[in-house]
């Protein structure tokens, strides 16, 4: 795969719309074959996870980025580096629960909805639930487990998009042999 | 400004949904209407600075070039007709296959690779004004021949 250093700004936004696009139809298609929007969540949420158990491979590859100590780290390296690798974007970190188990990403413009508007009826589809399913499945792989809600969406009136995310518990057994 | 490596996920996912879910000869015409969708808007866009193409010929080198470029970072490495609405474009490292084999391994599962830029490639013609069929032929990967028919209106 290449990764040219000097890749110009034009090219970046095209892929941007490629993936944008290709998102949507298959969002459009999923509609299709589902009855309820819950259904085509829950498969959109599948198809993330499976995505982001390979992304973080790719992520961990190209950034340099160790283990997290705790959670706020994770957050950071979410927002700052995996966002903004792969979308482009930096979302705020924000609303910390007291014990520091829960934060929510603020994304003020969501890429993926860039050319989208939400036609009536579909009030319990979660567009953008792709996002939760990546955040998810990267999760896992470095043994945390997540859960993944959205809170705000900008498609459904709302501001921003939050999605909330909280730290279930550590996968002890699954830590590759050799490490700590 | 998505990564290529997110859409190049996407793609992998989208395609083995639709075979994991849908009747097997129903796959291949919906991955290449999504193609079709996208294609038609990116050509869209692609173009809307763009002065207007002298005829089809310079279309065609505009999907080979700004197109191909736009979408998997490379030109088309060949272009050939015969001057009668039949281009063949050959590309000798389609990214859609790179990252499958380098060889016949696997060349079972390439045609569902394909139909999704095969898409790309229609849908961006038709936006341009050419309604046409588009095939793909693999012989050895990672290179790909795209075949593309042009059909008249009588």
């Amino acid at each position: 795969m290449s990764r040219q250093a000097g890749r110009g700004t034009e090219a970046k936004k095209v892929s941007a719309e490629l993936f944008t696009l290709t998102y949507g139809a298959l969002v459009a298609q999923l509609i299709k074959d589902y009855e309820s929007d819950e259904e085509v969540n829950k498969q959109l949420d599948k198809m993330g996870y499976n995505i982001g158990v390979r992304l973080i491979e790719d992520f961990l590859a190209r950034s340099s980025v160790g283990r997290c100590h705790d959670f706020r780290e994770t957050a950071d390296v979410i927002a700052k580096v995996g966002f903004k690798m792969f979308l482009g974007i930096t979302p705020t970190v924000a609303n910390w629960s007291p014990s520091g188990d829960e934060f929510s990403l603020i994304v003020d413009n969501n890429p993926l909805t860039e050319f989208v508007e939400l036609p009536d009826g579909h009030q319990n589809l979660n567009y953008s639930n792709l996002l939760g399913g990546v955040l998810r499945g990267s999760l896992e792989m470095v043994q945390m487990e997540v859960d993944v809600t959205f809170l705000q969406d900008a498609l459904k009136g709302d501001s921003t998009t939050e999605i909330r995310l909280k730290f279930i518990r550590r996968l002890e057994d699954a830590l590759p042999a050799g490490e700590e | 400004m998505a990564d290529e490596a997110l859409f190049e996920f996407l793609h992998m996912e989208v395609v083995s949904y639709l075979f994991k879910t849908a009747d097997e000869e129903k796959c291949i015409p919906i991955l290449e209407n999504m193609g079709y969708r996208v294609g038609h808007s990116l050509a869209e866009r692609f173009t809307k600075d763009s002065s207007r193409f002298k005829d089809e010929l310079d279309i065609m080198k505009f999907i080979c070039k700004d197109f191909w470029t736009s979408v998997y970072k490379k030109q088309v490495d060949n272009l050939r007709t015969n001057h009668q609405g039949v281009y063949v474009l050959q590309d000798n490292r389609c990214r859609v296959l790179t990252q499958i084999s380098a060889s016949k391994q696997y060349l079972e599962a390439a045609p569902n690779y394909l139909a999704f830029p095969c898409g790309l490639i229609r849908g961006a013609l038709a936006n341009l004004g050419i309604s046409c069929i588009v095939t793909a032929e693999v012989q050895n990967m990672p290179a790909c021949k795209f075949q593309i028919m042009i059909q008249r209106s009588q």
